[in-house]
């Protein structure tokens, strides 16, 4: 098919059930960019109340902000741009959403929340964050688009299948929300499901049925990441020249396939648990009301948290690798020099991936476990840390020497350096067990984990939008925007995270629907939880900076330049954005590294050497 | 709704709690708070550390100071190198001077049970059922089929004449001060987790397991049992009262107890 062939395809091929892996990529990065706007709205509404227990949470407020934020794009969209104008849609679903929870007694009764409605927004914060937001926005957009340009091929390998996968997530995300308007509600076991309490609560089989697209749809994702990259790239493209980020997204894949198929099998079992009668995770003798469960017994709940976190280690890992194939694109770019010890960077993440199947019990020290099996999960988590320091060295490090542009995607990818920093440091008192024994299942735990997905993945994730816009939509985000957006969001997310911290070596457990407020140990810290409420407002708030800074900068007329951040992988080699059929016109042929910035030709500086350049560096 | 938690509650060791730990209150809380600072301090030290050179080099090599770019990586290899390694020795002295030996005498250095105090909890939604074997020292038998929620909770058999002694409270655990103390944690219904802070005791109560744990409280106070992991709606309001009494404050109220008991020839159930 030519180029011209396809652009006469019909309007469903084209931009609906498409093959194409950039069109996918953008749906993938729409849909998991809407989760994340969910579940973020979720939690506003939790934190009100952790703030507030028991008070009426303003959801008139939060429901009026999202229809005007609808009716703004429809506006600024114009009669013009009618697809852009259909983004709204999404505000007024999530205000729509909003409303309804305050109908039926068993949610937001006029405003108030009652504490199974507070568990079921706490599971699906979690499950929406983690695997229809985050993961889906790494891999699924990220990867999608931006892996095939810059290995030079014309597609994924498979460009069926990467269609289906797009739309086995689609169909678990809506069946996620679905759950809400069941009877019972959506899941309340939280995102970790333990059994047996997820075996005997409400919402869990919808929660198990969603889950099991979302799982499918990620394995067939991860097999065509790893055709695609061992098969595709072009000539000259040595496996010692594929820009770090693609090699992030291979190992990431690798994870996925291996480490997916342990909750699957979990996910299955739970599910026969709830709906056969079997009882895999369900030991005899269980009470409920006052009378003895019929289940014939003779499971281990244990079982579940084993299948579980088998998967769930390596899936964090999912979830900030990409990340820092971002970051480290990002970074050299605008430090205008190679990425210093590249070799280091590859070999660290081949051991990372390795040894994050052998950390997962670090979760469960405080389930009993015995002496010999805690020091080895104590000693593996420590040497999994070595990795992530290098990663960190290299980035620091790489910025010697450099000429360092602050461009908005540059601000975000520095920032997310001590970010991430802080998310690694709080992970090691967690990865030693006795500290853990004071730390587990608090507030600790949960500012941890959020220093690495939020200002750590979702920021590198801000830089990897800034900095690509121009190659997708071949024109350049506002960068007074930009900024306004990165500060707000910054602080926004110290302010609420450090607090976290805090209230965890307090003591304070997470879960909590009163936030503490019934806890002695609580008490100094308690003024906290309005802090990191004001916090989640001010994230939210200049987030609507970010959004306007997309809608203001698609109804531009002018288009930024082809490469306008002078940058060399092969994405840059073709047009912005690139041509819908096959990416490149004509198929490019490398015969450089990825970062040759600055590198000196014939006596001669040249700033930057693309890849598909042919010169002769000399040293 | 303040008030509602608050009042009938009374507070009285809020000098042990701030901003940062409880204070500790047993005798193996002194050596996990060491492993606690501990490694905060590196924390710290690695992020100052690392953030001066970070914005050192921000500076530095900022666009526009008109240097020329180094295509070289830093000079000083052995920097970067020795910040790990720093961190590697760290990690090994933590691991090897601390954490192992550490984890050893919690799960193996149990004290003798004849010198303890030994208890039987049994979690439920959303109540910590305390079963102490009274004076014959062992507990009675329980089944599942005998729980009754108002009059016998944790299905205590008074067909077995260990049980007949046996003293059960709810939400209301009592030990003595200066005594190691034997928990058997298991739960009826979901997992639990069983949290005293001040004495740096946190254990998950699975049902069909039952796992034993020790420590041993070195002042008297009056705390609260906390629930650590999501087990169903109330799990924020899963709570009981911890009280660490002098000998004979506990001997006391032990008395209470005992007294209360039903007699042989009453037919009780
Ligand atoms: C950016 C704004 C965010 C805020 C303000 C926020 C806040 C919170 C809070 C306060 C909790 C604790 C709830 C509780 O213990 O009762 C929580 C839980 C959680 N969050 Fe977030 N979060 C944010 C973003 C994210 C992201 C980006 C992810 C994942 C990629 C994420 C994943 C989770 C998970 C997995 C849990 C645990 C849920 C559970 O207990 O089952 N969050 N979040
Ligand atoms: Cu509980
Ligand atoms: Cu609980």
């Amino acid at each position: 098919m030519t180029n011209a062939e396809y652009s006469r395809q019909s309007f469903w091929r084209q931009y609906i059930f498409s093959v194409d892996h950039k069109v996918i990529g953008l749906q993938y990065g729409l849909t998991a960019l809407s989760f994340l706007l969910l579940g973020f709205m979720l939690m506003v509404l939790m934190r009100w109340q952790l703030a507030f227990p028991g008070e009426v949470i303003p959801w008139l407020t939060f429901v009026v902000i999202f229809i005007l934020l609808g009716l703004a794009i429809v506006f600024l969209a114009g009669k013009k741009r009618p697809y852009l104008a259909l983004n709204s849609l999404i505000f007024f679903g999530i205000a729509a959403l909003i409303w309804y929870f305050t109908t039926g007694e068993e949610r937001l009764p006029g405003g108030i929340m009652l504490p199974e409605f507070y568990n079921q927004l706490g599971t699906m914060h979690g499950t929406i964050m983690v695997f229809l937001g985050v993961v889906p926005l790494a891999v699924g957009a990220f990867g999608n688009y931006i892996l095939p340009l810059q290995i030079g091929a014309p597609d994924m390998a498979f460009p069926r299948m990467n269609m289906v996968s797009y739309w086995v997530y689609f169909i678990g995300g809506v069946l996620m929300i679905i759950s809400f308007f069941l009877p019972g509600g959506a899941a309340q076991s939280g995102w970790t499901s333990y059994s047996p309490l997820a075996d005997i609560n409400t919402g869990q089989t919808m929660w198990l049925v969603a889950m099991l697209f979302v799982i499918i749809s990620s394995l067939l994702g991860a097999i065509n990441f790893i055709v695609t990259t061992v098969q595709l790239r072009v000539e000259g493209m040595t496996w010692f020249r594929l820009p770090f980020f693609v090699w992030t997204q291979l190992i990431t894949a690798f994870l996925l396939l291996l480490a997916f198929p342990s909750l699957q099998i979990g996910a299955i079992m739970q599910l026969l648990d709830r709906v056969a009668g079997s009882s895999f995770f369900i030991p005899a003798g269980i009470i409920q009301g006052g009378k003895v469960l019929e289940y014939s017994g003779g499971g281990n709940p244990l079982l579940w948290q084993h299948l579980f976190w088998f998967l769930a280690h390596p899936e964090v890992y999912v979830l900030i690798l990409p990340a820092i194939g971002i970051i480290t694109e990002v970074v050299t770019n605008n430090t205008r020099k190679p990425l210093w010890g590249y070799p280091a960077m590859v070999y660290s993440l081949f051991f990372i991936g390795f040894m994050s199947f052998l950390v997962y019990a670090h979760h469960m020290f405080i389930t009993g476990m015995g002496t010999a099996v805690t020091t080895w999960f104590q000693t593996t988590t420590l040497i999994i840390s070595i990795p992530s320091i290098i990663f960190l060295a290299v980035i620091v490090f790489t910025l010697w020497g450099g000429s360092i542009r602050f461009t908005t995607p540059m601000l975000f990818a520095l920032a997310w350096v001590p970010m991430f920093g802080i998310g690694g440091l709080t992970g090691l008192p967690l990865g030693l067990a006795p500290p853990d024994i004071h730390l587990h299942d608090t507030y600790y735990v949960i500012g941890h984990f959020h220093y690495i997905v939020a200002p750590g993945s979702i920021i590198a994730f801000f830089a990897g939008i800034y900095y690509w816009f121009p190659k997708i939509c071949g024109k350049k985000l506002n960068d007074n925007l930009g900024k306004v957006h990165f500060w707000g969001t910054i602080i926004g997310m110290n302010l609420t995270f450090a607090p976290m911290l805090v209230q965890g070596m307090a003591g304070v457990s997470r879960r909590l629907y009163d936030g503490g407020l019934g806890y002695d140990h609580a008490q100094p810290v308690l003024f906290l939880n309005e802090w990191m409420t004001w916090g989640a407002w001010i994230i939210g708030i200049f987030q609507i900076f970010f959004i306007l800074n997309i809608v203001l900068t698609l109804r531009k007329k002018s288009r930024s330049e082809e490469n306008p951040w002078d940058a060399t992988t092969l994405e840059w080699a073709t047009t912005s954005p690139p041509i819908a059929h096959g990416n490149f016109i004509t198929e490019p042929f490398v015969y450089h590294g990825p970062y040759e910035y600055n590198v000196s030709v014939n006596g001669q500086n040249v700033p930057y050497l693309p890849q598909h350049k042919k010169m002769d560096i000399e040293d | 709704m303040e008030n509602e938690y608050l009042n009938g509650y009374h507070r009285m060791n809020t000098s042990d709690y701030g901003y940062w730990l409880p204070k500790g209150a047993s005798t193996f809380a002194p050596e996990i708070d060491t492993t606690l600072y501990l490694v905060h301090i590196l924390m710290v030290i690695m992020f100052v550390v690392w953030g001066i050179f970070f914005i050192m080099f921000l500076v530095q090599f900022r666009s526009g100071n008109e240097k020329k770019v180094v295509h070289s990586g830093y000079p000083k290899v052995i920097v970067p190198i020795s910040m790990i390694a720093f961190v590697v020795i760290f990690d090994m002295y933590m691991l090897f001077g601390h954490d192992i030996p550490f984890w050893n005498h919690l799960k193996k250095d149990f004290p003798d049970a004849e010198k303890s105090t030994v208890v039987r909890i049994v979690a439920q939604q959303f109540a910590w059922n305390v079963h102490y074997p009274g004076q014959d020292g062992k507990f009675g038998r329980s089944r599942p089929e005998l729980v009754d929620e108002k009059i016998n909770p944790i299905g205590l058999d008074f067909d077995d004449p260990y049980a007949k002694d046996d003293i059960t409270t709810v939400g209301q655990l009592r030990i003595p001060v200066e005594k190691p103390v034997i928990i058997h944690l298991t739960s009826k219904d979901v997992i639990h987790s069983f949290s005293l802070p001040v004495m740096r005791v946190k254990q998950d109560v699975i049902p069909g397991m039952s796992i034993p744990i020790w420590f041993e409280p070195t002042r008297t106070g009056n705390w609260q049992i906390a629930c650590a992991q999501l087990c169903g709606n109330s799990h924020y309001n899963m709570k009981g009262i911890f009280k660490v009494q002098n000998q004979e404050d506990f001997a006391a109220w032990m008395a209470i107890q005992e007294a209360e008991l039903p007699q042989d020839d009453e037919e009780v159930w």
